[in-house]
């Protein structure tokens, strides 16, 4: 393939919507201008399992300004119950706390929330199951882990291989239920015209076209009888990937009061049921290697939930498959089936809960080996892609270890795990965690181009910019496409009326939509030459990719942290954090090195705060607000860098992009705990590190 | 019960008549169609919501409405303009202090409030010695600056902005 020349890719650019973000003028959701719009307010299951036999709707009724309230006794009936995460309002069966039972639409949000708090909602309660154990007795194997891995793998005789070992690693690590937390939580506004027979949700979604047809088919609509539009939207992580309850909520409602915008902003503690999480995890790594460290084993077995209603099963052992050479190999996945919501994409998922349990393992097996955990590394680097047995398009993380190391003044690290003085009489170590993350491109995604009567290009695409700089960074591939300056581009992203677009999501946009562009931008110039007059237009899709049948394509990293532990109280913080990554072309280094640092960032948050706590007894996350559920702040983040390889791939796409988006978090959380142990001898296997677990340990 | 009030918001004077329950961020945001103050969490957890009130930073889901007759608001909307940022705007943008823009209003509100309390000589947790006047260090920066949370993880770059638009 191809690489097209780069003037505009590798620029650093500023955000193009940033003067409208800075100024708080970029509309999100709910601020686009609404003409006497009503508001929805949900009413939320109080029991984790049972069946609604009464709702007494009297007293919500005659709260002034109420206009409807919908229960699965009134609402329309929706067309298809194939996905039950969708059946809304339909059944009176719950399946766990905090799912819709009811809403109320106002004239104003006062009055729709105090009237949902007077929906009387009666129950008959069953026994309810919450919580994640390795022997629970429901465990099952999915078909496949997401989006579409085998579930299990098994390659050689690990037991056997095991069992030659010089040294071995046998541990269980854990990691608690995670929230994505956007800091803008879902909302839609949605508008049923009748006369049109068309509906328009304002939506803050990573997909608009995956609303569309996700949703349109429930309500008996052609997908061309539903607009969705989102210019901005206030992060998503994941969780905004696909359509949630509320968007079928918030479409009910206004089918209900028609010609009328309804806005549904879910509140904070709302997306703690109905937007998605990250699954507990609990994860056996077994590893063993010869006493010059070869991986001759390495075994991933991993437990975790899903919602009884729709599954989910996130990937965590994938990327044992891949990292490392191994003689003999098994991975697998075992799901728990839960009264619990239904979980979904949280950012990197699989890699994320993955590589800290693979990468605290392999630290681990240095440890014991007695070597150096980069040269572990470096030792047990395979010649091709362990899973696929094809050769790597680009694999740089020695050189992504060696650079990182030599900046991050690893060579002076005593590897010996003990109780290491610091500053301040605190006790003071350093970790290292490889990160990976693959190159995924979408099937589908058009891009359309037109030359306007000033001569400069329109470029269409319904792509969705969640704060990864996609107004820019897509901007700089069509300006290289067309050989022109940024100046000249001008991007319309957001909108289903835009060519059609795959999510942004799995670090795919600039891969996908990036691809798509440029073949639009080739047929262009290939069809009115370099020079187009006004008028002229094209059309490209995102092709697939023939090179992915010989290469395996991943992005790699090298992640170093350093903490400071006080002895007394067991609180952790990190005096430094760097990331060196090698992720082919970046498109915009300003916008790529903020994704990167972004990731770090809550890869430290992982590592050291994020729990979502299930209450066993009522099946609530009982810190279900951000008081409750910590997320990195200000003062938890120092010296935190990032930098890359300048990685030429002529094979993953034309812009040799591979993806930025989650290779940040990967590998974060396992740098931290392999510091902690550096830092105190004591190894703690359940995320996230509080200072009661270090206390407990013994520190 | 309904009450009407009237405040400057970014310059302008307003008037709204409202349900007493009405926060200061809902009238802001649902009734006078003031949208840079951002909802994040509505219990005053995440700082999104953050204007100069009066000149202080203020979260405004922690207000009602109607306390606040007469008062002088500014939000990131009348700090500056896209054509002629707030010198804090300028920072966030040469910094890329920000990915999804959310929380960007509120902190930047808070940024221009936070020097302004440095200035005044006010201590923060980290202020080491109470007495004397506190110094601009990254330190009580990013203390003073923890109230406004940002997911997308933008905090170093916030922080040297911030140090940027004070003058280095």
């Amino acid at each position: 393939m191809a690489v097209v020349e780069q003037r505009e890719i590798g620029a650093d650019h500023e955000r193009r919507d940033g003067p409208a973000k800075v100024t708080g003028t970029a509309p999100y959701a709910a601020e686009h201008p609404f003409a006497d719009p009503a508001y929805a307010h949900p009413v939320q299951a109080s029991i984790a399992r049972g069946t609604i036999t009464a709702i007494d709707a009297g007293a919500a009724a005659a709260v002034p300004g109420v206009l409807a309230i919908l229960t699965h006794e009134n609402a329309e009936r929706l067309a298809s119950d194939e996905d039950q995460e969708y059946w809304v309002l339909q059944s009176p069966e719950v399946s766990f706390r905090g799912q819709f039972v009811a809403v109320v639409i106002a004239d104003g949000p006062e009055a729709a929330r105090e009237a949902a708090e007077r929906v009387e909602v009666s129950y008959e309660r069953r026994d309810h199951d919450v919580v994640l154990r390795a022997d629970h007795p429901e465990l099952y194997a999915p078909e496949q882990v997401n989006p579409s891995f085998p579930t299990d793998t098994e390659d050689g005789d690990v037991e056997a291989a095991l069992a030659a070992s010089a040294a071995t690693v046998d541990a269980i690590y854990t990691t608690a239920a995670n929230h994505n937390n956007p800091m803008e939580p879902h909302t839609t506004v949605a508008r049923w015209d009748p006369a049109a027979e068309h509906l328009t949700l304002h939506d803050s979604t990573q997909s608009v076209h995956n609303v569309r047809e996700l949703l349109a088919p429930l309500f008996g609509l052609d997908t061309e009888q539903v607009t969705v539009i989102a210019p901005h939207i206030g992060g998503g992580f994941g969780s905004k990937g696909m359509p949630h309850a509320h968007d079928v909520l918030a479409c009910l409602a206004a089918r209900a009061l028609p010609a009328r915008d309804v806005k549904l902003a879910l509140t904070r503690q709302m997306l703690f049921s109905v937007a998605g999480y990250r699954t507990p995890t609990i994860q056996r790594l077994r590893l063993g290697a010869d006493a010059d460290g070869h991986l001759l084993a390495l075994v991933h077995d991993v437990w975790e939930q899903t919602s009884r209603i729709k599954e989910f099963a996130e990937q965590t052992a994938v990327v044992s498959r891949g990292m490392y050479a191994a003689r003999a190999r098994a991975t697998t996945h075992r799901l728990a089936p839960l009264d619990v919501p239904v979980p979904s994409w949280m950012r990197a998922p699989g890699e994320n809960p993955g590589m800290y349990a693979a990468e605290a393992a392999v630290d681990e097996l240095a440890i014991a080996l007695g070597i150096d955990p980069i040269e572990l590394r470096i030792r047990n680097e395979p010649d091709v892609d362990p899973a696929s047995g094809k050769p790597y398009s680009t694999r740089n993380l020695v050189e992504c270890l060696r650079r990182g190391a030599e900046r991050f003044g690893w060579a002076d690290r005593d590897h010996a795990p003990s109780r290491k003085p610091g500053p301040d009489g605190r006790l003071a170590g350093t970790g290292v965690a490889a990160s990976t993350y693959p190159v995924y491109r979408m099937s589908v995604s058009d891009a359309t181009i037109d030359v306007l009567p000033d001569g400069r290009y329109r470029v269409q695409i319904g792509a969705v910019d969640l704060g990864t700089g996609t107004w820019t960074a897509l901007a700089q591939v069509a300006a290289d496409a067309l050989g022109v300056g940024l100046e000249q581009v001008e991007l319309q992203i957001g909108d289903t009326s835009l060519p059609h677009a795959s999510v942004a999501g799995g670090s795919s946009g600039i891969t996908t939509w990036g691809t798509a562009v440029t073949e639009a931008a080739r047929n262009l110039l290939e069809a009115h030459g370099d020079h187009p007059d006004a008028g002229a237009s094209a059309t490209g899709s995102v092709s697939k990719n023939e090179a992915a049948k010989r290469y395996a394509m991943h992005a790699f990293g090298a992640q170093f942290v350093a903490v400071q532990i006080d002895p007394d109280t067991g609180e952790i913080t990190v005096p430094r954090a760097l990331g060196v990554f090698a992720a082919g072309r970046i498109v915009n280094p300003r916008t790529a090195r903020s994704q990167l640092i972004g990731g770090m960032t809550m890869g430290l948050s992982t590592a050291l705060w994020e729990q979502s706590v299930i209450d066993p007894v009522t099946g609530h996350y009982v810190n279900h607000d951000l008081a409750g559920y910590h997320v990195a702040t200000c003062a938890d983040i120092r010296d935190l860098e990032a930098e890359w390889i300048e990685e030429d791939d002529p094979h993953v796409n034309p812009m040799g992009t591979k993806g930025i988006g989650e290779i940040g978090i990967v590998g974060t959380a396992a740098a931290v705990v392999n510091a902690i142990h550096n830092a105190t001898g004591i190894r703690i296997r359940d995320l996230p590190i509080t200072p009661d677990k270090l206390l407990t340990a013994g520190l | 019960m309904q009450t009407t009030i009237t405040l400057t918001v970014d310059g302008q004077r307003r008037t709204a008549t409202v349900d007493t329950r009405v926060t200061l961020l809902d009238l802001l945001r649902e009734h006078l169609g003031v949208v840079a103050p951002k909802k994040g969490c509505d219990h005053g957890q995440c700082g999104s919501c953050t204007v100069l009130l009066d000149g202080r930073r203020v979260t405004t889901c922690l207000a009602f409405a109607v306390q606040h007759d007469g008062a002088e608001i500014t939000t990131a909307a009348g700090l500056g303009t896209a054509d002629e940022p707030h010198p804090m705007q300028r920072a966030f943008l040469d910094h890329d202090g920000f990915q999804c823009g959310y929380c960007t209003p509120g902190q930047i509100c808070s940024a221009v409030g936070m020097l302004a309390e440095l200035e005044a000589g006010w201590p923060s947790h980290v202020t080491r010695d109470v007495v004397s006047r506190p110094q601009r260090t990254p330190a009580e920066i990013r203390e003073r600056m923890s109230g406004n949370l940002c997911r997308c993880g933008a905090y170093v770059n916030i922080v040297a902005a911030i140090e940027q638009a004070a003058g280095g």
